[in-house]
């Protein structure tokens, strides 16, 4: 897709952001609404009733085959969260950090990715780790409490689950750096990274030097802000007075407001934002316009803060529907497809737990292991000393 | 330690490898020596490559390695760290110059939630040989925030090390040894002293990074102190020994991991302990000695470990700060009362 000039090059005399979807001044003291309405530069390319429309500057060829991929990951991957749920709400996990909601705005953006580019999430990405190639229960000892990620970052290009807010968008604008350093920014075959975070972060510290490292520093990197609404209890208003894919133009790039909800949206935009990055053109941020569906994690009750009739009107724009929809109107997909759809969601649901509910605990060693890269004759010593200790116990383990 | 090559044709090459450096241009050639011994070393800090850093550490690197390896970053400590992380990820080894030991906390979190776990968090899936470089410490009659000894902070903090160097020498061969590291280390430098001098040899075989040193034998007490009090707890043996007392005086160098090993060999001989630094004593790694020497020479003692430190107080006004600071009379107090105890 060719470059528009307008993204490319933002407009500092450009006229404010439409303020028509800004909830009322009341709703917003009382925290009790966020925005709704994604407003007019919303970038969206299938409505939530499944219809088709264009766009003036961004479109996507797709294929009945990508699409149904698209789907079928959608579809997954929410059944991947809600067993994960599931089987905290069943005490075989301590905590989960749900997705449902997100789908789109996840499976859009990481299947924009090439295997060489490079993707930092935070904690909810279980859609992006599944387009990395992650099996979803290497993600389950993170919440189990049995380790803290076992995938390999540097052979995935995933790294691991940020979950201090923020951090991750500095650590992905260095490794963005260090791409164009090593000269694999350019042409077509160039590397870019994603970054991945939410509208709470947007008010950290880290994120705004993340803004200002990669812009100076012209790094290959997209941000992509899932604004799913609510940073726990507090709705987007409580973090910016601006739609957030405004704040680019301060920095000097260009930021672009995707429906989230929208696979294809998500994609052809996120596509084009990499292509821009691995031409040199970066960085570039995308608000993904979308909304957290379920607590904030298996520890939140969003019945305190949040009313219900906001989620019944987010149902309406689920972002898997719509696909469904489409599909069936184009007659690219029939009722076997989706019938196998969801016999592999079964399946995926079953091995999950299985899994789950077989995983060991970690042995005592564990704690002090891989402290170090060269070893510490101190912790060894202090190792050496607890497991003496606790193989005095009968049977060895107390 | 690998030995860094020694191919510095644009150094200043020296007749003789044994040269009288300052510990300032000792870092400085350590430095360089570690750029030109690896291309992916690269130096990031706030003004440190037009101008060198503002106590020219880093004088000349720009220019002879490019804006690329030494760069002049925006002014934001949290941006240096968080970029370094990203950077070593991709396989460079980052040295990070902190301005001033004041201004290293906005860059805290990202030491101690990133650059500290990372390594734990993967099981060792990644490294992160980052340094970061930290002028630390009073005597220099700055405003707030120029003068602080934060080394506890870090040494407290597992996954990171923590080594600190008091002569040219040290200053040379640790830098490099430090970005040599598998391990993100931080690198406390004595500001104050950044202008003595010493004998470098350049072609020595240096000592191994996290070992202490006993500097001066010695058989009545025993002084153990790190970075800037190094030189003072040194003058104090030298003051002492004119009235016939002998001091036993060890350069810890390294603060995580601590090597105790040479300070419990001293202290079973001279059965007494004084333990200098400018960081407030609560919580420190004056305290940590203290406790490790009584567990481990509890019967060799013939006194009570004491710490002569900064007070626990914010760093003063810095007309106090001649006050605030242990200096040769106040060490040469304590090993008094512990002579006499």
């Amino acid at each position: 897709m060719s470059s528009p000039e307008q993204w490319t090059h933002p407009e500092p005399d450009a006229a404010p952001a439409a303020t028509a979807a800004k909830p009322t001044a009341e709703q917003v003291i009382a925290g009790l609404r966020a925005t709704d309405e994604g407003g007019a530069d919303l970038v969206q390319l299938l409505t939530p009733e499944g219809e088709r429309v264009t766009h003036p500057d961004f479109d996507i060829d797709i294929s009945a085959e990508e699409l149904r991929g698209l789907y079928r990951d959608m579809v997954l991957i929410r059944r991947v969260d809600r067993e994960a749920n599931a089987l905290q709400r069943k005490g075989q996990l301590g905590i989960w950090v749900p997705l449902l909601g997100q789908e789109a705005a996840q499976i859009g953006s990481g299947r924009a990715m090439r295997p060489t580019d490079m993707a930092f999430p935070s904690y909810r990405e279980h859609g992006i780790a599944w387009t990395r190639g992650i099996n979803p229960t290497e993600l389950l000892g993170i919440f189990r409490g049995t380790d803290q990620g076992t995938w390999d970052p540097v052979e995935k290009r995933f790294h691991p689950y940020t979950i201090v807010i923020g951090n991750q968008v500095l650590n992905a604008a260095g490794y963005a750096m260090g791409q164009k350093f090593d000269g694999k920014v350019g042409d077509d075959d160039g590397e870019a990274t994603m970054c991945f975070f939410g509208d709470g972060a947007t008010s950290q510290g880290d994120v705004h030097e993340g803004f200002v490292w990669a812009a100076v520093y012209d790094a290959p990197l997209v941000f992509f802000c899932q604004n799913n609404q609510w940073a726990i209890s507090e709705p987007t208003e409580r973090q910016s007075r601006l739609p957030l894919y405004q704040r680019a133009r301060g920095y000097g790039f260009p930021g672009i407001r995707v429906d989230g909800n929208d696979v294809l949206a998500t994609l052809a935009v996120t596509r084009w934002a990499l292509d821009e990055c691995r031409h040199g053109n970066g960085p570039i941020l995308i608000e993904a316009f979308t909304y957290r569906m379920d607590a904030h994690t298996t520890s939140d009750d969003p019945t305190r803060y949040r009313l219900s009739d906001e989620l019944e009107m987010w149902k309406l724009k689920d972002p898997i529907e719509r696909v469904k929809v489409y599909l069936v109107k184009q007659q690219w997909a029939d009722s076997e497809f989706f019938e196998s759809v969801e016999a592999d969601a079964d399946k995926l649901g079953e091995e999950l737990r299985e899994f789950c509910t077989n995983m060991p605990d970690p042995p005592a060693e564990r704690i002090f292991s891989n402290v170090y890269a060269e070893g510490n004759p101190n912790l060894e010593a202090q190792r050496d000393e607890f497991l003496g200790y606790v193989s005095g116990f009968a049977g060895g383990e107390h | 330690m690998a030995a860094p090559t020694m191919d510095r044709s644009t150094a200043a090459a020296p007749a003789s490898p044994v040269q009288t450096l300052t510990i300032s241009k000792a870092l400085n050639m350590g430095l360089r020596a570690a750029m030109e011994a690896n291309p992916k070393v690269i130096m990031m800090g706030e003004d440190i490559g037009k101008l060198g850093g503002v106590f020219r550490i880093t004088d000349g690197l720009q220019k002879d390695f490019g804006e690329q390896r030494v760069l002049d970053t925006p002014l934001a400590e949290s941006g240096i760290i968080g970029t370094a992380v990203g950077l070593a990820i991709r396989g460079y080894r980052p040295v990070c110059e902190i301005q001033f030991d004041g201004f290293i906390f906005p860059g805290f979190d990202q030491i101690v939630s990133q650059v500290a776990k990372l390594h734990y968090r993967t099981q060792g899936k990644i490294k992160l040989p980052i340094v970061i470089r930290v002028p630390f410490g009073g005597g220099i009659g700055a405003v707030e925030h120029h003068s602080e000894s934060p080394e506890s902070y870090f040494a407290h903090t597992a996954g990171l090390k923590v080594v600190s160097c008091s002569n040219p020498a040290d200053a040379y061969w640790m830098i490099q040894q430090a970005i040599d590291s598998d391990d993100p280390v931080l690198f406390f430098e004595p500001k104050r002293r950044y202008y003595e001098k010493g004998e470098v040899d350049t072609t020595a075989q240096p000592g191994k990074l996290f070992e202490s040193r006993v500097l001066r034998p010695g058989t009545d007490a025993t002084l153990v102190a790190y970075g800037p009090m190094v030189r003072t707890s040194l003058d104090a043996a030298n003051a002492a020994a004119e009235d016939g007392t002998s001091l036993e005086v060890i350069d810890l160098r390294t603060l995580s991991p601590l090597d105790l090993a040479p300070v419990y060999d001293s202290v079973r001989r001279t059965g007494r302990l004084v333990v200098v630094s400018e960081a407030p004593s609560e919580s420190s790694i004056a305290s940590e000695i203290a406790a490790k020497v009584q567990q481990e020479c509890f019967y060799s003692l013939q006194a009570p470990v004491l710490r002569v430190t900064g007070f626990d107080t914010p760093y003063p006004p810095s007309k106090l700060e001649e006050e605030f600071l242990p200096d040769l009379d106040r060490v040469l107090h304590a090993v008094d009362r512990s002579l006499a105890w």
